[in-house]
């Protein structure tokens, strides 16, 4: 396929590339920017990054955001592979429907789902904090690891773990030395995309977060609010920074399966 | 060891047993902490308010009623209107970037991962970026006063455009990836027919490319439309008090007005068009893949 693209074209989707990513790009850049108030370049500065390490509210929220994400991730991680397997391997009546019922989580509205546990929580009257961020958490990146470990079964081979069978393997052994380690890189992608979406939630968090349960997402919420400053710009760039971190792992784990 | 055997025994007679096992524990924390929340909440936005938050207790349609009061209706259209704008200037926006993708050849992949690049970056920061652009001592303003464009600051921030700005840098990379996937798919072979019987370029593009990546357009729309239409951190920091959307109407409702079996009526509501969109969007995706 040889045909040209037209320039009007190639200028308009650079254009919109450009749109895509200049506003992260900029927030990133002007976290360096040595001007308080005013959006005129001041010179480089990395004041801000060292203010932050004064704060220990924006520490102790990291912290926490840091704990929350490898607690959900770890239980969504486990129990979203668990019904991923349960989904793959049965063909029991009203499986389509558990399935579909996967999605329901998936494309429901987050301010729909953070009321409604707020509601649930008040109703039951368990305290709001740490615990109920990481319940929430975990519910909400369930759905997405069961998703993509059921993609990554459905494309594996089972004649290899029938091999082991008749080669006088029992079903554990089988499970645990064959089909688990093919399965690992789809674990591991759900697992990576379980710690991105629990360490960037905010709406969800908003709701369910009580006093003790603050965030990195819900403090820089609450920043933002009482106003703009350029601590916020620092701030914002580590959140980048953490999940690119993240990416990049995951596009390592990636390469190695594609090796 | 005994005990192993005998429940991988168990499991081996019945299978079904075993899938249940499986599914189980996932299954049991999403009924407690997705779907009874859910119910809860839907038997809420039919219940009396209580005084101080809360319900109590009486069976009433009243809050269901109330979405005919004119504010209620002019939050609803609003909301609309700002996902209708979003899901039309994505499409607009989005469709070149996925023809020119699928067209680039040897870049393809370079193109398609800057596309999917801003979904790794937390909303909240996307959407406080957009604060840095559009406020009056902002990016933007700043540029065009030093140009010479304008002589006082616009005011660009808390308009229902900074909110539509920042639903469309928020969901575009949706409209753009099902857009792609059916051009991709798309048969050379056709176009180059349609060449030799004489079509030019631009009736090329609207009698063969355009029909056939209709599947594509309406899943993007729908995957933008969707999430714009429950937005509610976007209005919240971008749109200020005259651009409340029904997601800030939810929340409002369970903040300053104390109205909890109202704030869950237009919950649930908003669940219902939602739903309805989604079962939209499966009948087009089983309808594609039957063709």
């Amino acid at each position: 396929m040889t045909r040209r693209l037209p320039g009007w074209l190639v200028a308009l989707v650079t254009g919109v590339f450009v749109l895509l990513h200049l506003p992260v790009l900029v927030l990133v850049a002007y976290s360096f920017n040595a001007s308080r108030y005013s959006a005129d370049w001041s010179g480089f500065t990395l004041h801000w990054y060292a203010r932050l390490l004064e704060r220990p509210d924006i520490l102790r929220a990291l912290r926490l955001s840091l704990t929350v994400a490898t607690v959900a991730t770890v239980l969504a991680t486990v129990l979203g592979t668990l019904v991923a397997l349960g989904l793959a391997r049965s063909g029991f009546r009203g499986k389509r429907m558990v399935e579909g019922g996967l999605y329901l989580p998936i494309v429901t509205p987050e301010i729909v789902t953070g009321i409604s546990l707020l509601i649930l929580f008040v109703a039951v009257r368990v305290p709001l904090g740490v615990g109920t961020v990481i319940v929430a958490h975990t519910a909400f990146c369930l759905p997405f690891v069961a998703v993509v470990v059921l993609a990554r079964l459905r494309g594996m081979d089972r004649s290899l773990e029938e091999a082991a069978l008749i080669l006088g393997a029992d079903e554990a052994t089988a499970f645990r030395r064959v089909t688990l380690p093919l399965l690992a890189p789809g674990i591991m992608a759900g697992a990576l995309l379980a710690f991105t979406l629990s360490l960037d939630d905010f709406v969800i968090t908003f709701f369910v977060a009580g006093p003790g349960g603050t965030t990195l997402p819900v403090l820089v919420y609450s920043m933002v609010r009482r106003g703009i400053e350029p601590t916020i710009n620092a701030v914002s760039a580590v959140l980048v920074l953490l999940t690119s971190l993240t990416v990049a792992l995951a596009a390592r784990v990636g390469g190695e399966r594609g090796a | 060891m005994s005990i192993r055997r005998r429940l991988l025994g168990f499991f081996a007679r019945r299978p079904a047993a075993g899938a249940w096992a499986l599914l189980g524990p996932g299954l049991l924390w999403l009924l407690l902490f997705f779907a009874i929340p859910l119910a809860v909440l839907i038997g809420y936005s039919v219940l009396h308010r209580g005084t101080y938050g809360g319900v109590s207790p009486g069976f009433t349609l009243e809050h269901y009623r109330r979405f005919s009061d004119p504010i209620y209706l002019a939050v609803a259209a609003r909301t609309l209107r700002i996902a209708l704008a979003t899901t039309g200037l994505c499409l607009l926006l989005g469709y070149p970037v996925a023809y020119v993708i699928a067209r680039a050849g040897r870049w393809r992949n370079a193109l398609l991962f800057l596309v999917i690049l801003p979904f790794w970056t937390s909303f909240l920061v996307r959407t406080y970026a957009m604060i840095v652009l559009l406020r009056t001592g902002g990016v933007i303003n700043s540029v065009l006063m030093g140009l010479g464009v304008t002589g006082a600051p616009l005011d660009l921030l808390y308009t229902p455009g900074a909110v539509v700005a920042g639903l469309v840098y928020g969901y575009l990379p949706f409209m753009i990836l099902p857009i792609y996937a059916s051009l991709e798919r798309l048969d050379l072979d056709l176009l180059d027919a349609a060449e030799a019987l004489g079509a030019r370029a631009w009736s090329r593009f609207r009698r063969v490319t355009l029909p056939l990546s209709l599947p594509g357009v309406a899943a993007g729309s729908l995957l933008v439309f969707i999430p714009a239409l429950g937005a509610f951190l976007t209005p919240d920091l971008l749109g200020g008090a005259k651009t409340m959307m029904l997601g800030n109407l939810v929340q409002n409702q369970f903040g300053p007005a104390r109205n909890w079996p109202f704030g869950s009526a237009v919950s649930f509501a908003l669940m219902v068009v939602v739903f309805a969109g989604l079962m939209v969007w499966l009948r087009v995706r089983d309808a594609e893949g039957e063709a």
